[in-house]
């Protein structure tokens, strides 16, 4: 083989022991057997109730993130089958750029944090991960083994010393220091994860590259890169919720600052301190769970992959 | 909005600055390279490592050491935190919820998330059938835990009256309907730690059956097809080729779920900010961290949760290993 398609290299071929044989034939007879089982109606009715309670509760919050401030308080949400009122002033008040609730700076924030902390680890993993697939030096085993140990380190043991690295540095509640906190707690789990993606590159590709006088950087982002983009989506993926839905990061270096904090932080206050204005929470937190689910909806299949793959994060 | 326009300023300059130094770097590596330069490799790990023993490595020692130290920090006890632990009530109830999240959330997740792929797989609409159970896991924690406030929520209720307020949370309804008496689920310890525990099941039972649906239909069918025309039953092919089949997955999503509810913050520090009997590991060590200004408590917490999690995380990787050399 002597060109790799890149449509090949998936993370189905990632050897996590996860990863399974491709199923081939015989997933359609196991179709079969399952639509028997299914056509059973206990099962199916399992089926239908498991899912009706997983997704009552999300529903819940929905309809009632629509209705007006009065009914939500008065009446449960299932009222509205007898009483339909819908408005859009929840969203108003917490979209709005001059009602004191909005979340709107938050949401700015969000993004902000978000954007680097996905792009920033990805690009640095992925060059440490190719000098570990592909690059011979000194020490380069027990490196690897090294930093894929370090996915242990829970993030609690490393947040106060940092803390103070950040005031002596005189970052401490900036943007800075969110970035650069959650690019170092992705590295472990990123390198190891790229280098089990590159590894799986034929060797001959890169032999080949360099006999036509290719360096290693020319090698990276000529070959490397555009190869791995399937993988580079997964993991970019898992990145991003993880960041995008993190509180512990923020609340410890973002917390007190308005200016820096996000969605997570800006919600977890809301609870705190005005946890009875459901209009404001429903709607607060479905405009913080509309992003992933978005970003979930629309790329379901590196999501999914993406999950599989960080399965593994300690 | 001019702030709004200042902070993704901030961003891209902070990505061109990012760009520009990774950039930098490795043209430093073509030159080293061209000249027949040794020590390339070093340049590609060299960000990573550093990076590593910074943001890791110096403060996991550093807050092992403080561990040892008291209040302030100032003066060195010994173990005195790690006696505190497991001595004082409040510390000990700690450890109790902390055990109950582990133990019970793995296994009711797993077994929901088992179940469902099973009964799905193959089915018509499987790929919406899985979303649904799969879409809490999109949600932050912070989400999840204001929805299901929302579920649990309690108006206050007196039997011996006629006109109670409605109730306005799904489940006290529910409880209403039935000719019951609604609870305030979240206060009323030790039951509340049972409440908090669902949140994590909702959304931790979407990966467990995302998992674990991929395992099964990787078994081989020659497998299925035998034992089928050998009459084997339906719990019989449960027990005897399914779930033998995909042990090693099952104990990776057993122990990964059991590593996140080590670490649950979130969803106790939103629902119930760790009153009521609530607090777990995690929570407390933010607790005395934080608010009660006790950093040596505070990092032997930590380092009890790193301690935790290195057995669980070896067997996960021990059981990959095996899986891989099959």
């Amino acid at each position: 083989m002597s060109t790799v398609d890149p449509a090949e290299i998936s993370i189905d071929d990632v050897p996590t022991g996860l990863a399974a044989p491709k199923a081939g034939p015989s997933a359609l007879r196991a179709a079969d057997a399952a639509h028997k089982r299914l056509s059973r109606p206990w099962a199916s009715l399992a089926a239908v109730i498991l899912a009706v309670v997983w997704t009552l509760p999300t529903f819940g919050l929905l309809i009632s993130s629509f209705r007006p401030e009065q009914d939500i308080n008065d009446t449960g949400w299932w009222t509205v089958l007898s009483n339909p009122t819908f408005t859009l002033d929840n969203y108003r008040e917490v979209l709005g750029s001059e009602s004191t609730s909005s979340l709107a700076p938050f949401i700015v924030n969000s993004i902000v944090i978000t954007i680097p902390a996905v792009v920033i680890p990805i690009l640095i993993a992925s060059l440490a991960a190719y000098a570990f697939a592909w690059m011979r030096f000194r020490g380069r085993n027990l490196l690897f083994v090294g930093v894929f140990a370090l996915q242990v380190v829970p993030i609690q043991v490393t947040l106060i010393p940092l803390l103070s690295l950040y005031v002596k540095a005189g970052i401490a509640g900036s943007f800075w220091s969110v970035w650069i906190s959650h690019t170092m707690f992705a590295l472990p789990l990123a390198v190891f994860l790229l280098h089990n993606f590159m590894r799986e590159i034929p060797s001959e590709l890169i032999e080949a590259a360099r006999v036509d006088g290719a360096g290693h950087v020319t090698i990276f982002f000529r070959l490397m890169l555009p190869i791995l983009k399937p993988a580079l989506a997964a993991f970019g993926i898992y990145q991003f919720l993880w960041v995008w839905n993190d509180l512990l990061v923020a609340l410890t270096f973002a917390g007190s600052s308005n200016e820096v904090a996000p969605m997570t932080v800006a919600l977890f206050n809301l609870t705190g301190q005005r946890g009875n204005a459901w209009y404001l929470l429903t709607a607060g937190a479905f405009v913080s769970i509309i992003v992933p689910l978005v970003v979930f909806l629309s790329l379901q299949r590196y999501f999914v992959r993406g999950l599989l793959a960080g399965s593994v994060k300690g | 909005m001019d702030n709004f326009a200042d902070k993704l300023g901030l961003m891209l300059a902070s990505l061109v600055l990012f760009a520009a130094v990774i950039g930098a770097v490795l043209l430093v590596v073509s030159l080293v390279e061209r000249r027949g330069g040794k020590r390339v490799a070093w340049y590609f790990v060299g960000p990573t490592v550093l990076l590593l023993l910074v943001g890791l490595i110096y403060p996991a020692l550093s807050t092992i050491w403080s561990s040892f130290k008291d209040a302030t920090g100032s003066t060195f006890v010994g173990l005195d935190n790690y006696t505190q632990i497991f001595t004082s009530s409040d510390d000990l109830i700690v450890l109790r919820n902390t055990v109950l999240w582990v133990v019970l959330t793995p296994i009711v997740a797993t077994l929901v998330g088992l179940v469902y792929a099973i009964i799905v797989d193959g089915a018509r609409g499987e790929a919406v059938a899985k979303a649904l159970i799969f879409l809490p896991m999109a949600i932050s924690f912070v989400g999840a835990s204001i929805i299901w406030k929302f579920m649990y929520e309690y108006r206050s209720y007196d039997p011996s009256v006629q006109n109670n307020p409605a109730q306005i949370g799904l489940i006290n309804q529910i409880i209403v309907w039935l000719g019951g008496t609604p609870q305030q689920f979240l206060i009323n310890s030790p039951w509340n730690n049972l409440f908090l525990i669902v949140v994590m099941i909702w959304i931790q039972a979407g990966f467990a059956m995302t998992i674990l649906s991929a395992a099964i239909k990787a078994i081989p069918s020659d497998m299925v097809e035998a034992a089928r025309l050998d009459g084997v039953s339906t719990w019989g092919m449960f027990r005897f080729i399914t779930v033998p089949a995909i042990r090693p997955t099952l104990v990776v999503v057993l122990t990964t779920i059991a590593i996140g509810c080590l670490k649950v913050f979130d969803i106790v520090r939103t629902m119930t900010g760790g009153n009521y009997n609530t607090s777990v590991v995690a929570n407390e060590f933010f607790d005395q961290s934080f608010s009660a200004g006790n950093e040596g408590l505070g990092a032997a917490l930590a380092v009890l949760l790193f301690v935790l999690v290195i057995p669980i995380v070896v067997y996960n990787v021990r059981t990959l290993r095996k899986a891989e050399q099959r």
